[in-house]
């Protein structure tokens, strides 16, 4: 007699990871990833980061100029996806309209999140040319992806009791969205406008890669110059705007969602 | 008698300037960026001519590219995704429980784990890509290596929330048995975070999917190198096949990642 399990083993569990194991030694095998080939990528490596060490600015205005670029466009990305968004989220939004409404705008957004923003960035480029332009057009593509479908998510979740109460009292259609949705999804809205600001930050220093503009052109120049040094010095700029970015995100967060406190004076 | 004269004020002094200042400051931002971002008025002018001219040269689609050229860049591409999601699995976890700190109670080791953590997400994955194809070569080992670095941090994070969230109770009991700290892991925190985990890793796993097709734009393997090759040759009916094969890929990856997170949530 043995003594009694107080785990039963879970076969199915197990087969399963055997499974992954199986896939992951095909994968690898597919992919043509060898010891060998990683060994010499650590010398590689070595080599490649001391070179990237210490970090020089060879060229301080064009950096500078990168970076401002960027952030005018992360800047006039957000304004200008969350200025389409908001009706495009509405739109989408089930609960308030119609499905012949509602679809095509749901199908708009889908669409808008379905490719990367560099990919996006490739096919404005063709059409606006090289430039800051193409950029901030990608990054108002990926915006309303986003925040449209959140925005509309969010209007599906609210109460409609105040809808009900506003049109009861037979509020036109805008007072109805004013009054009744607007103050019900206002808190989120605000978090999804700040987290857009801050993806757009990311992403407007990457589309620069495929020639719209922002400190990514310079990044790619460098980098296929060798001037790992000078690599080094715009990364580290890159990670600090983002970081001052994401530190300003969350003060204006701060700012619109701690409540709960009504003062009467 | 006269009613007592009192004014309902939402918010004090304090935050209404602060929500002033964030106004202004959001206006003034936008404004600053539109006046001095550069964007030559003739290329817009210009542009929906251009977008008529790329969409007649991509119809038709080059479908009986397919074959050929695009599928086993595509099947590159989903093995990269799934390889380098699972690589960030496992090396996300480790980091994630010294990042929490009921589980590693000494805020040196958090602190550090965060650190790791928040470069690892402030770097993109074109970014992680560049630099893993100057070390490693261009090629799937630097796209893979790129999607996992740059999801430890997301992963991580998420997967330290939700152990710092977990509920005490199953855990002080298992200590109190003077149980093994593995076991404390395996069994007492472990089935309070599994749901949580399977939907970290599925979601980044659509993540990593649409980021890897962009990869390849830098060199790093999959579909993002036969875009490239397109592009460069102006082939506009085989880019408008690699971005509908993206487009396929990446709304399928959606529908499965959420008919899985329904069954396990």
């Amino acid at each position: 007699m043995s003594a009694p399990v107080a785990f039963k083993p879970n076969w199915w569990a197990r087969a399963a990871g055997l499974l992954l194991a199986v896939y992951v030694a095909y994968a690898v095998s597919r992919l043509d990833f060898t010891w060998a080939r990683f060994v010499t990528g650590l010398d590689n490596g070595a080599r490649f980061i001391a070179r990237m060490l210490p970090p020089k600015i060879a060229q301080p205005d064009t950096l500078a100029k990168g970076l401002t670029e960027s952030l005018e466009i992360a800047v006039l990305a957000s304004f200008l996806g969350i200025l389409i968004s908001l009706p495009i989220g509405l739109f989408a939004a089930r609960n308030l309209m119609p499905p012949w409404v509602s679809w095509p705008a749901r199908a708009s957004i889908a669409l808008c999140r379905s490719f990367h923003p560099v990919i996006v960035a490739i096919l404005f480029v063709k059409a606006v040319g090289f430039g800051a332009l193409a950029g901030i057009l990608s990054l108002v593509v990926a915006s309303v992806g986003f925040i449209g479908k959140l925005f509309a998510e969010a209007i599906e979740e609210i109460s409609l009791k105040q809808v009900e109460a506003v049109r009861a009292t037979g509020a036109p259609f805008a007072s109805l969205i004013a009054y009744g949705v607007l103050p019900q999804v206002f808190s989120r809205f605000v978090g999804f406008a700040t987290y857009q600001l801050d993806s757009n930050l990311r992403n407007s220093t990457m589309v620069g890669i495929v020639g719209a503009g922002g400190i990514g052109g310079t990044l790619f120049a460098a980098f296929q110059r060798f001037d790992y040094d000078f690599v080094c010095a715009i990364l580290l700029s890159i990670i600090g705007m983002i970081m001052v970015g994401e530190v300003l995100a969350q003060w204006v967060r701060g700012v619109f969602l701690e409540r709960g406190k009504v003062d009467g004076t | 008698m006269s009613a007592v004269a009192r004014e309902w004020k939402r918010f004090t002094a304090g935050e209404r300037a602060a929500r002033y200042t964030v106004y202004v400051a959001i206006v003034a931002a936008i404004v600053a960026s539109a006046r001095t971002v550069e964007i030559i008025p003739e290329f817009l002018y210009d542009a929906p001519e251009q977008m008529r001219d790329l969409l007649q040269r991509m119809w038709p689609i080059a479908f009986y590219h397919y074959r050929g050229g695009v599928h086993d860049a595509l099947m590159d591409t989903l093995h990269i995704a799934s390889l380098g999601t699972i690589l960030a699995v496992l090396m996300a976890v480790p980091v994630g429980l010294c990042a929490a700190h009921a589980i590693v109670p000494n805020r040196a080791v958090n602190y550090a784990a965060k650190l790791v953590l928040v470069s690892s997400r402030s770097v993109n994955s074109l970014v992680w890509a560049l630099l893993f194809v100057a070390v490693f070569g261009p090629g799937a080992l630097a796209g893979t290596l790129a999607i996992a670095f740059r999801s430890i941090g997301f992963v991580g994070k998420l997967f330290g929330e939700a152990l710092e969230e977990s509920k005490s109770g199953t855990i002080e009991a298992l200590q109190a048995a003077g149980v093994p700290w593995l076991s404390v892991l395996s069994k007492g925190y472990w089935p309070q975070v599994e749901p949580a985990f399977w939907s970290i890793a599925l979601f980044r796993w659509d993540i990593n999917v649409r980021e890897s097709a962009v990869l390849g734009l830098v060199g790093a393997g999959g579909i993002g190198m036969a875009l490239d090759t397109a592009l460069n040759l102006f082939q506009w009916d085989r880019v408008a096949m690699v971005l509908f094969a993206i487009f396929c890929v990446v709304v399928i990856a959606e529908i499965t990642v959420t008919q899985i997170r329904k069954k396990i949530i």
